[in-house]
């Protein structure tokens, strides 16, 4: 289990450099003189030479990055060049409401789509089967930005139960923060959550036709156990394989559902980053994000081995 | 098995039972069928925006703003008072082009690529591996409003990022199949009396990736058309006021408590195509695919 670990981390330790080397040479593309398109609207000399200096335009490129990257591996990402706020602070604030958001969300998904998928898988070619694929099929290409209006509409507007808008952290009560997350949470979960009970039903469908799922039926297993721990962990490894594709579709989620229903996360950082050109925030919320795909999908690999402990040799 | 004939193993080009017998199985698909029929009639309607609207997109009725369904205004208007339907024709265009144009540059950067890295393989392929790895780490809208930060929005720059966001996942769907394709005899047979090995790849290779090449563009319009909405939806894709089903959305958000139907007519409009890009996708690959095939 370690040796797997460690195989992973070897992996993906250079993947991050080389991920936070383009993330840096984001810059080049910035048209002109960065340091002028960046400083804002109009700016005086003054305001460029700040920017010129936060930056470290005037070194080399390499230099410059190296200079980026030392500091970002202390933790240092910079200073954003509107509010003199560290890029670091800005970031680890907004981390817990973006962490809640894809904690809710990916229960929801994980939840939703091994109780469909596993109905789905158990009784192949019935109607529950037929109903769970047809509405996967629409539930993987649904707007989730859409699904999270109109469940806005009939659940804050209509039927006033839940807020529509706005973030309540975890410490002022669980069910304020929860209330507030249960509308983008599942406007986020439908895709994933349709992925997952595909891939559930698939696995299983195939499982079930295995020798030992019939050894265990003959030597009168309970049907619960011959499911939930014969069948269900054998499916397991193709299931957690989508889910951490869908983690990282649903951290790009993350940046339009959290400007949309105003929750101060990373992704509304992202947007509002981009959205004033803030290159050092760009360029940290970037990096954390990266960094946070590539630890979704080492937990990922390394759960494998847990799943199927025939992977942890090979 | 028989004895292989070298003479009569044809190339697996899609021949006309081929074509026949791919044809009945997409039609048998349902669900395919009525999205093909479906997104057909969006294409057509988007097309014809111009004869079919009633009014031009931009014109305001003063008298009748955020207004309800009525004779004179089908599907009401905006908080302008702009006709909702005549807005709504004008942007699929827009927004199916604009998915379209996303498609292109995937496909101008994946396939020529994915071909060269499959047939040369070695250290070509290995880093065009890599490079397709570090692209794919970031999700397609992280990515998409990274290159936007730094090239500034709009619809090109928006699609051209959409174009390099997704050009991994056809690069990768065309190397494999070359790959096998190239471990073929006729392939072999070909490089052995000399064929230079871009007419090798145009000519065998390509014609013989095309079919998952064709669901996977499928599937790419389908989250690229998502993408421009999402985008758009942000202000960082299509800029009003050229109105594109993403950015009525985003306006219509702003009146869901006093006109939620312009909320409703822009997500259907979205979902409908791309749960169509999708459905057809799905079609293409059960009707294409292996291992259906074996069963045949």
């Amino acid at each position: 289990m370690l040796a797997l670990l460690l195989r992973r981390l070897a992996f993906t330790i250079p993947l991050l450099l080389v991920v936070s080397f383009l993330i840096y040479a984001l810059i080049v593309l910035v048209p002109g003189d960065p340091a002028v398109a960046l400083a804002g609207q109009n700016p005086s000399p003054a305001q460029i030479a700040a920017v010129r200096a936060e930056l470290g335009l005037d070194d080399p490129f390499l230099v410059q990055y190296w200079h980026w990257l030392s500091s970002a591996l202390q933790g240092d990402l910079g200073v954003s060049l509107f509010s003199s706020e560290s890029v670091t602070s800005a970031i680890l604030a907004r981390l817990p409401t973006t962490l809640s958001l894809a904690f809710v969300s990916l229960t929801m998904a994980a939840v939703l789509g091994i109780a469909v998928g596993t109905l789905a898988g158990l009784k192949p070619g019935t109607w529950i089967d037929r109903v769970a694929t047809v509405s996967a099929s629409f539930g993987v290409a649904m707007p989730y930005f859409w699904v999270g209006m109109i469940l806005v509409l009939l659940l804050a507007i209509n039927v006033p139960i839940l807020p529509a808008v706005g973030y309540e952290p975890l410490g002022n009560g669980l069910w304020g923060w929860l209330s507030h997350l249960l509308i983008p949470a599942s406007a986020l979960a439908i895709a994933p959550a349709a992925v997952i009970a595909r891939q559930t039903r698939a696995a299983l469908v195939e499982v079930m036709s295995q020798d030992y799922i019939r050894t265990a039926n003959a030597k009168g297993l309970p049907r619960f156990r011959v499911v939930a721990k014969h069948a269900l962990k054998n499916s397991s490894v193709p299931v957690v394989t989508v889910f951490g594709i869908e983690a990282n579709r649903l951290i790009g989620g993350t940046v339009v559902i959290e400007q949309l229903f105003a929750l101060p996360g990373v992704g509304q950082l992202a947007y509002q980053s981009v959205f004033a050109r803030d290159f050092p925030l760009v360029q940290g919320v970037l990096l954390a994000t990266a960094t946070m795909i590539l630890l979704i999908n080492l937990l990922v690999d390394v759960s494998y081995g847990y799943f199927n402990p025939r992977i942890r040799q090979a | 098995m028989t004895t292989m004939n070298p003479a009569t193993t044809t190339v697996a080009r899609p021949t006309l039972p081929g074509l026949r017998r791919f044809a009945r199985r997409y039609a048998a698909n349902r669900l395919a069928l009525g999205a093909t029929v479906v997104l057909g009639l969006i294409v057509l309607a988007s097309v014809l925006a111009p004869v079919l609207a009633p009014y031009e997109p931009e014109q305001i009725d003063v008298l009748n703003r955020l207004a309800g369904p009525s004779p004179e205004h089908l599907l009401g208007t905006d908080s302008l008072g702009r006709d909702t339907l005549s807005r709504l024709l004008y942007a699929g265009r827009v927004s199916l082009a604009a998915a379209a144009l996303a498609v292109v540059v995937a496909t101008v950067i994946g396939v020529p690529l994915g071909l060269v890295a499959g047939y040369a393989g070695g250290w070509v392929d290995w880093l065009l591996g890599r490079v397709a790895d570090v692209l794919m780490t970031f999700p397609a809208i992280v990515l998409a409003i990274a290159l936007i930060a730094a090239t500034g929005p709009g619809l090109t720059n928006a699609m051209i990022a959409l174009g390099i966001v997704y050009a991994p996942r056809l690069f990768r769907v065309v190397r494999g199949s070359t790959l096998a394709i190239r471990q073929e005899t006729y392939v072999e047979a070909s490089i052995s009396i000399g064929t230079p090995a871009r007419s090798i790849m145009a000519r065998h290779i390509l014609p013989n990736a095309l079919s998952p090449l064709l669901v996977q563009i499928s599937l790419t319009l389908a989250a690229a058309l998502l993408a421009e909405a999402a985008l758009s939806l942000l202000g960082l894709g299509v800029v009003p006021p050229t109105p594109s089903w993403g950015n009525l959305l985003g306006r219509g958000f702003t009146e869901i408590r006093s006109t939620p139907l312009l909320v409703w007519f822009p997500g259907i409009a979205i979902a409908l195509a791309t749960i169509s890009f999708n459905l057809i996708g799905d079609g293409l690959r059960d009707a294409l695919g292996r291992e259906v095939r074996k069963g045949d």
